[in-house]
């Protein structure tokens, strides 16, 4: 055990190392701290793998860490075949971009605090995965959260990236305000939030009455494991920003973008698909949540797509994109394909961090440069950078050998033969492929080919970047491209060794169907992936006019695509000014102001008016005193008569 | 007498007391001496205070380190003190609190200093007695005792409204106490000419007596904690009180309230508590957003700090009125957590006005590039404060709205919309004072010194403890918690109004 306890605890021993001594002492050394710490867990976590795979798990508790009345629990972690790919992924990604940011964050004067918070999220996000209880998770859950504040506001002097800050935090707790309500429901129903006792007592509810929900005006009956599924599904719709929670994830780039490779691509923002995963004991008894979870996800990826295709900022897109996949895994697991959803998290980890590490690249020659159009022909200054970011394109467009097409090929056939709504997500899944190929090739073409259209001081500028960057993006390109074939299908000729693996934890999928349909589900993806490919190498690459064209043709849907919906303002005029309205002009004008400032104050005034009234009583003459008193005694005795 | 041997409560009780004559004594113009006695006095009287942490029997629900002796025999008035697992706790906080408000002054007041430090001193000794009184007449005397003192810190050493807001902040208080002091006298008749608590907490009134009795202590408690719609001396007084009196309002003063409802409300009157229950639970509610709500708006720091307290009073009084184990426990351990975290953000703005003497929010921006290390501070009293798990704040909460969802679903699920909101108030006060561009008129403001430092440190300190290991805190309650839910359980819930007539 106490080999799994220093997996998360090197990256906090950092923590506390570099925000105590950096700014004094560490300096432009506090890199050393951190990418020890990492690399040490990176390395136990390597050997967890090998512990499970050779079948020794761990599932234990390290100590008590609430007891009250009858609430208890504990910190433990639990250490299986979900965790272990879920460590592998962390620490791996985590490592590279601690390696990458020691060039990309060089001569910042935060340096060191960079790092601090870097290894603060590493333990963060640790603590989730090992977790093995809900109460842990929940603490991982909001650690990760508070370290994306920390790093999207890092640079906290601009204006925008504070506010991305807290928003990030904000309506991430709109989405834990369900899953806290979740836990409460958990721990109510079973009496523990130890996922073993939860899971492994899940059979003796079956049978339990409806939840009964007193809506004030009406009330409904809800089943039991549809309402816990369902607030849980809450905290990953915010954490995995997935609609209508999705706002904070665009804004979030305003972060370093190491950050945004490791935070807000590859590692937190798919916590919500990790926590369902380990959930799916619980969501495999609620088919209505089941569908709430695939449509959400299809929904969301189809929806962030279209955004994706014409935003002109380099890290939006790709968030967009991000958003888009991270869509594509609850599909998956709404459709019961827990361990596809997981796979895709895995390899959509290395392309989607190296896409955009790719970018901090581009930005780092670009100095800080984001809009697309300013950019092209960067081919020539940037090899490293061009090669790797088309190893990233190819697999994320799920070309045949890449990562991303086994994952996303798995993804389709199981929503295609799982039946119920899963033909209409495996179609949304199908059109997001295509659209995911077009947006893409359409940063990279933009970007890397034609005609550089900076200024010429950015031109005189253009360099590749230094080693420790650009191996990162080697490495990382290694991935994008092998990390898929450990889930080769069987029709393929492989044995989908993930599947199974996951298998244990996740169980297995129920979909059924021949190998033909599977080869026409394969193939109809890869066309359409290739075709969107062409189809943005004829608009973008050759830089044609019909981009604008075709913006012109279609320019309401255009407009609300470039406008993401107009979503944040929705919410601005929704939520955020009525609250603010009334918390200024009813609770603090009116009730506070004015009624009971009103009473208090007048208390003292009706006092006097009162004595005044009760002067004219004390008229000193005793008849009048006698015929009060004789007449009050009439009224007592009447009551006590009537009574 | 009791398990040391020694009466340590009187002690504590009466150190700071003595203290504050010998700062009596001292000539005026002596300034340093009289800090430096002053604070002697305070860190002495905390570690005095430590064997009781120690040598408390935590398997009892006992009264302990009892002292009890005759003083006014005709009404059969006895000095008696005695602490449980639900007051022990907030005697420490006392203690501690009294010399961090030292620490913060030793620069920022600077006139009348010697009867500044007399007044501080009589508060600590107040303080302490009010939660360790087992006697009736001398806890009202000890409540009372406290009002003194704290009306002249803030009228004296206040802001610029100081006089508005020490006499609202008087006569809420007053008014409220009158109530109580005819309940106390009706219960004196009632249970036997007795005012030992004790006893009292251990007699079954009958119900129509009960249901007066309640509303008149409500009435003194309700305003103390505050609760909705009591509350709007709170805002007045924090932001004109100076530091130390923020401190000591936020951290014990509006403890002593919900205290209140714990050590009295409750086991005196349990029948008509089961019965009130969801009223009580329904006004945390309000609290809970009202203040939150409210908080949005604010433009002044120490007024939305205050309102934040409404807030996270509402948490404390609705883990108590949930009336079970666990939001019982969370509701104690929120009152210290909220003490702890509001008291660190009140002698945190006073290290800030110290240096720019503005509370406007908008005279604030980029403090973070000037005074890194303060900024660091403040961010863990913000998190604390918005309950970040892993910190303190975040226990309490939640141990508060799993009681109340056990108990009462829908308001419980209300009520956790306050900590959405919390996190959007304090975020924005952080934004707006730490980040952003550095605000030219705190341009060339020093960063904390090592007294600052010290006065902060022994708050992180039990904030990361409380948020780690809490049942170090917890299990000191469970025993008198036990106890207290025994004696509800058994009372019987009534809803009959016609009962409500005494003397029926």
């Amino acid at each position: 055990m106490s080999k799994y306890l220093l997996i998360p605890v090197l990256p906090l021993l950092a923590f506390f190392i570099n925000i105590i001594l950096g700014r004094r002492y560490l300096k432009d050394n506090a890199q050393w701290v951190s990418i020890a710490a990492v690399l040490g867990s990176f390395v136990i976590a390597v050997s967890s793998l090998f512990d499970v795979i050779s079948g020794s798990r761990f599932y234990g508790d390290i100590y008590t860490w609430v007891v009250a009345g009858n609430f208890r629990a504990s910190v433990g972690f639990n250490i299986d075949e979900l965790t272990s790919i879920m460590l592998i992924v962390v620490t791996t990604i985590s490592s590279l971009v601690h390696i990458y940011s020691v060039g990309y964050m060089h001569g910042d004067k935060g340096y060191y605090r960079f790092f601090s918070y870097l290894s603060l999220f590493t333990f963060s996000m640790l603590m989730l995965v090992m977790s093995n209880n809900f109460l842990q998770l929940y603490f991982g859950w909001e650690a990760v959260g508070l370290c994306s504040y920390l790093l999207i506001g890092f640079w906290y002097e601009k204006r925008s990236a504070s506010d991305a800050g807290k928003k990030a935090f904000i309506v991430n707790r709109v989405g834990d305000f369900g899953f806290a309500l979740g836990v409460f429901m958990i721990y109510l129903t079973f009496g523990s939030l130890d996922y073993r006792t939860v899971f492994n007592s899940l059979s003796m509810h079956l049978n339990d009455p409806l939840v009964h929900m007193n809506l004030g005006i009406t009330a409904v009956d809800v089943n039991l494991f549809t309402l816990i599924a369902l607030l849980l599904f809450c905290g990953a719709v915010g954490k995995s920003a997935q609609i209508p929670l999705h706002v904070w994830l665009p804004d979030a780039m305003e972060g370093p973008t190491p950050v945004s490779a490791l935070i807000h691509a590859a590692t937190m923002v798919t916590a919500g698909v990790f926590m369902v995963a380990r959930c799916s004991p619980i969501f495999n008894l609620s088919p209505f949540a089941m569908n709430v979870v695939a449509v959400v996800g299809a929904v969301t990826a189809i929806f962030a797509a279209s955004i994706g295709l014409v935003q002109n900022d380099i890290k939006r897109v790709i968030a967009y994109s991000t958003i888009s996949q991270l869509g594509y895994m609850f599909l998956a697991e709404g459709v019961g394909a827990y361990s596809a959803g997981i796979f895709h998290l895995y390899t959509h980890a290395f392309f989607k961090a190296l896409l955009f590490l790719g970018a901090g690249s581009v930005m780092h020659a670009m100095e800080g440069e984001l809009n697309i159009q300013k950019m092209g022909g960067l081919r020539k200054y940037m090899p490293w950078t061009y090669w790797t970011f088309l190893l990233a394109s190819l697999s994320i467009s799920g070309i045949p050998g890449f990562a991303g097409f086994f994952s996303k090929d798995e993804i389709l056939w199981q929503a295609y033969s799982s039946g119920g709504p899963g033909r209409l997500v495996w179609i949304i899944g199908s059109i997001t492929a295509f659209m995911t190929a077009l947006y893409s090739f359409r940063v990279f073409f933009m970007a890397f080919h034609g005609e550089f259209r900076g200024t010429h001081e950015q031109e005189h500028h253009l360099h590749e970047s230094p080693k420790v960057m650009t191996i990162p993006l080697a490495i990382l390109a290694t991935g994008a491209v092998v990390a898929g074939w450990v889930g080769i299908p069987s029709l393929l000729g492989g044995g989908n060794q993930i599947a199974g693996y996951l298998g244990h934890v996740l169980g297995h999928p129920k979909g059924e169907g021949t190998g033909m349909q599977e080869m026409m589900v394969m193939g109809f993806s890869t066309a359409l992936g290739i075709l969107g490919i062409g189809l943005s190498y004829i608009m973008y690459g050759r830089r044609s006019e019909l981009p604008q064209k075709i913006a012109a043709a279609f320019k309401p849907l255009y407009t609300l695509f470039y406008n993401k919906y107009y979503v944040d303002e929705l919410y601005s005029y929704t939520v955020v000014k009525p609250t603010l309205w009334i918390g200024k002009n009813i609770l603090g004008k009116v009730t506070d102001g004015t009624i009971i400032e009103g009473v208090v104050n007048g208390v003292p005034g009706l006092i006097g008016w009162f004595s005044a009234r009760f002067r004219r009583i004390q008229t000193g003459l005793v008849q009048e005193y006698a015929a009060v008193m004789a007449i009050g005694i009439l009224i007592i005795m009447v009551v006590l008569i009537v009574w | 007498m009791n398990q040391l041997g020694y009466p340590i409560l009187s002690v504590v009780i009466f150190l700071p007391l003595l203290g504050a004559l010998m700062v009596l004594l001292i000539n005026r113009k002596n300034e340093s001496l009289i800090r430096w006695v002053t604070l002697i006095t305070s860190v002495l009287t905390f570690i005095l205070a430590i064997p009781l942490l120690t040598h408390f029997d935590k398997t009892t629900s006992k009264m302990q380190f009892v002292e009890s002796h005759t003083w006014i025999p005709q009404w059969n008035i006895r000095y008696s003190v005695g602490i449980d697992g639900i007051s022990i706790l907030f005697v420490m906080l006392s203690t501690l609190i009294t010399v961090l408000c030292v620490l913060i002054s030793w620069k920022a007041i600077k006139d009348r200093i010697k009867e500044f430090h007399i007044a501080l001193l009589i508060v600590d000794t107040a303080m302490v007695g009010v939660f360790s009184s087992l006697d009736f007449f001398l806890f009202y005397l000890f409540w009372e005792a406290m009002l003194i003192p704290m009306y002249l810190l803030i009228g004296v050493w206040g802001g610029p409204r100081r006089l508005y807001a020490a006499i609202k902040f008087f006569l809420y208080t007053l008014v409220g106490s009158v109530l109580m002091l005819v309940g106390i006298i009706v219960l004196y008749f009632a249970g036997g000419r007795t005012f030992d608590i004790v006893q009292l907490s251990s007699q079954n009134l009958p119900y129509g007596l009960q249901f007066w009795l309640f509303w008149a202590f409500f009435a003194a408690f309700a305003v103390k904690v505050p609760m909705f719609p009591v509350h709007t001396w709170l805002p007045d007084a924090h932001t004109e009180a100076p530091t130390a009196g923020s401190v000591i309002l936020a951290a014990i003063l509006i403890k002593m309230g919900a205290y209140g409802f714990l050590r009295f409300s409750i086991p005196l009157f349990p029948e008509a508590t089961k019965t009130y229950l969801v009223p009580m639970m329904l006004l945390s509610m309000i609290a809970i957003i009202y203040g939150a709500v409210i908080c949005l708006v604010q433009s002044d720091l120490k007024r939305l700090i205050a309102y934040s307290s409404v807030s996270h009073m509402g948490f404390v009084t609705l883990g108590l009125f949930a009336l079970n184990a666990t939001g019982l426990e969370g509701g104690i351990l929120q009152m210290i957590n909220h003490g702890i975290v509001t008291g660190a953000l009140f002698l945190g703005v006073g290290i800030i006005y110290e240096r720019t003497h503005t509370r406007e929010i908008a005279d604030y921006g980029g403090v973070a590039s000037r005074m890194p290390v303060y900024a660091a501070f403040f961010m863990i009293f913000t998190l604390a404060a918005i309950g970040l798990p892993g910190l303190n704040g975040f226990i309490g909460e939640f141990l508060i709205l799993f009681g109340a969802f056990s108990a009462k679903k829908a308001i419980a699920v209300f009520s956790a919309t306050g900590v959405v909101i919390g996190a959007a108030y304090m975020l924005w006060l952080y934004q707006k004072v730490f980040f952003q561009t550095v605000n030219p008129k705190i341009e060339a403001i020093p960063d904390m010194d090592l007294r600052e430092i010290v006065t902060l440190l022994p708050l992180v300190i039990l904030i990361v403890w409380i948020g780690v290991y809490p049942n170090t805190f917890l299990s000191y309650m469970h025993a008198s918690v036990q106890h207290l839910l025994e004696r509800v359980n058994i009372a019987p819930e009534s809803l009959s109004i016609a009962r409500l007539l005494p003397w029926r």
